[in-house]
């Protein structure tokens, strides 16, 4: 991975990675894909991946309300809000 | 106070030796000495404590029988505690204050807990040193020089320096059993799906799981009966009955078939640990366990897939910290994408942000089937492995960490090196298998852990393995020098 793959990178995460460390973010992330490197060799024809350690599947719950009304205790702890609503830069002209 | 067993302190409160205040107080001055030093705390909350203490201790006078009434614990600052601030050791959540409680928490405030503060961890629980906390290291109570492993390291060293009795915790590739073996407590990062995340701010969904870091494997049953429950509010929770941990602490050892992997005593491992390990296979031996050498074929692998899984689910979970609902916001924001990034970037630390960017680039176009898909597989591979192993062994035995602990900065510049410090505890959360570490030895005045893994829900078997063996040896009330 180049520094220029980085801030692709980066930019799909939404984090803004600047340019002084990108090289260095680079190189330690080559290091991690170093190790994981190691998976390629092994064989896996067949093997059904694994995604949850039971092989458990979703459980589902009758559709009814069971939380009352916490809108406010929520926006409390936003950093900023207006009328009930989170607050963000203007996003349509 | 601080010497005895939960169980012990609980027949002293019932018998009015002393009161919850008291034992709460006393606990207090503790962190109040020591902690300037060790910052294993993030933050105490000593009034709110005191006040719980004063409510328990009414209810003990009036014969309440709850199980943990009275008892101090200490909660890792990833579980969320409403009115108390929860920042997962990141100046991202430096200011949050959720507005629930975890269900954990919920659990020992109900049973009569008193809740002493919120201990520290590396951010987001990404590391095994707690170099990566927003709020600093901790120290090792051990070595003050040295780590205390991670990512639940406050949660060890408080134990460890008896600042609290016992401390919630949490485990995604080791960060139970890790710290707990480089402090010499005892810790147990249950099967998954046993203990609700629900409130447990996540970090990789189909790994993290809540546990318990006591000094006895007999308190880590008495806490591990309260923590485990079955809660409709968390999805992966497996709606299981939870057993009596402690009533089956005395089973006999003779005749447990004990499997120990030759895979875990690779050139890697230090040779006081492996001796450390050895002379407790020994212990297992006269106790009449039948020890049998297994092989768990693709141990190297389990880093490797981890570092696929556990960044990939990483990404996708740290998404929610937006800089709009909560969590830290950037100054200005020219724009919404403005906004997010620059929220992030200023927020997450550097290996947070690697782990992010690792998982995105796995499942970024073009890539998923090399890297999630494959990881994914390999992970059924390591999980297989055990299963083969358990046809012939009721717990599997080993170290938990390869060497014991180590100073600051010594793996700080390699992100891997740092990586292969869980190179033996990262299976059983890929297996989803009850994992624990309990002390066995000390090398150069360093605590070494013995890691127990047992099968899905098969807590208590390990617990009964690990309580015989603090029977028969006094590792796990060994204390650090300058503790007293």
């Amino acid at each position: 991975m180049e520094p220029s793959d980085i801030q692709n990178i980066a930019h799909l995460a939404r984090i803004d990675i600047n340019a002084s460390v990108a090289e260095e973010t680079a190189t330690s992330i080559n290091d991690v894909l170093k190790l994981v490197d190691q998976l390629k060799s092994v064989d896996t024809e067949g093997v059904t991946p694994m995604a949850h350690p039971l092989d458990a599947i979703q459980r589902l719950r009758a559709d009814e309300v069971s939380e009352h009304d916490v809108r406010d205790k929520f926006l409390g702890i936003a950093p900023e809000t207006e009328d009930g609503l989170y607050l963000v830069p203007k996003v349509i002209d | 106070m601080h010497q005895l067993t939960i169980t012990e302190q609980i027949k002293k409160l019932k018998d009015k030796t002393f009161s919850s205040v008291e034992l709460t107080q006393h606990y207090l001055a503790r962190i109040k000495k020591y902690d300037s030093e060790l910052n294993s705390f993030i933050s105490v909350t000593e009034d709110a404590a005191l006040e719980q203490a004063q409510s328990a201790d009414q209810a003990l006078a009036a014969g309440d029988e709850t199980p943990l009434l009275g008892i101090p614990i200490a909660h890792k600052d990833i579980f969320c505690t409403d009115g108390t601030p929860t920042t997962c050791g990141s100046k991202m959540l430096e200011n949050f204050v959720p507005p629930y409680d975890a269900t954990v928490v919920e659990n020992y405030r109900r049973a009569g807990a008193v809740m002493l503060g919120k201990t520290n961890m590396d951010e987001f629980a990404m590391g095994s040193s707690n170099e990566t906390s927003f709020f600093g290291p901790v120290r090792n109570p051990w070595a003050k020089d040295c780590v205390p492993g991670g990512s639940s390291g406050g949660s060890a060293a408080a134990v460890a320096a008896l600042l609290t009795p016992a401390a919630t915790a949490t485990d995604t590739g080791g960060s139970i059993r890790q710290p707990a073996a480089l402090c010499g407590v005892t810790g147990i990062k249950p099967t998954y799906g046993r203990v609700s995340r629900w409130g447990m701010i996540a970090f990789a969904s189909s790994l993290d799981q809540g546990g318990i870091i006591a000094r006895t494997a007999e308190d880590a049953a008495l806490m591990l009966n309260t923590m485990a429950s079955v809660d409709p509010k968390d999805s992966t929770n497996i709606p299981k009955d939870v057993p009596d941990y402690s009533a089956s602490l005395n089973n006999r050892v003779n005749g447990m078939r004990i499997g120990v992997p030759k895979e875990y005593f690779s050139d890697g491992l230090h040779p006081g640990t492996a001796s450390a390990v050895q002379e407790a296979i020994g212990t297992y031996e006269k106790l009449g366990a039948k020890i049998s050498e297994i092989s768990l074929p693709n141990t190297s692998l389990a880093v490797p897939a981890y570092y696929v899984i556990a960044p990939a689910e990483c990404s996708a979970n740290l998404s929610r910290f937006d800089g709009v609902r909560y969590g830290h916001r950037c100054e200005n924001p020219k724009n919404l994408e403005d906004l997010y990034k620059r929220s992030r970037g200023e927020g997450f630390g550097e290996e947070v942000k690697r782990r992010i960017l690792v998982g995105t680039y796995a499942l970024s176009a073009g890539y998923y089937d090399a890297y999630y898909h494959k990881a994914q597989q390999v992970r059924r591979l390591i999980k297989n492995d055990f299963d083969a192993a358990f046809e012939g062994v009721d717990i599997v035995l080993g170290p938990t960490a390869p060497s014991p602990a180590f100073a600051f900065g010594a793996k700080g510049a390699d992100p891997v090196a740092m990586y292969l410090e869980d190179i033996f505890t990262i299976a059983a959360n890929l297996a989803g298998l009850p994992g624990m570490s309990i002390p066995c030895g000390l090398v150069d005045d360093k605590p070494v852990g013995l890691q127990l893994i047992g099968k899905h829900f098969d807590e208590a078997r390990i617990l009964n393995a690990a309580h015989c063996f603090q029977r028969e040896t006094d590792f796990h009330s060994l204390t650090p020098k300058d503790i007293n």
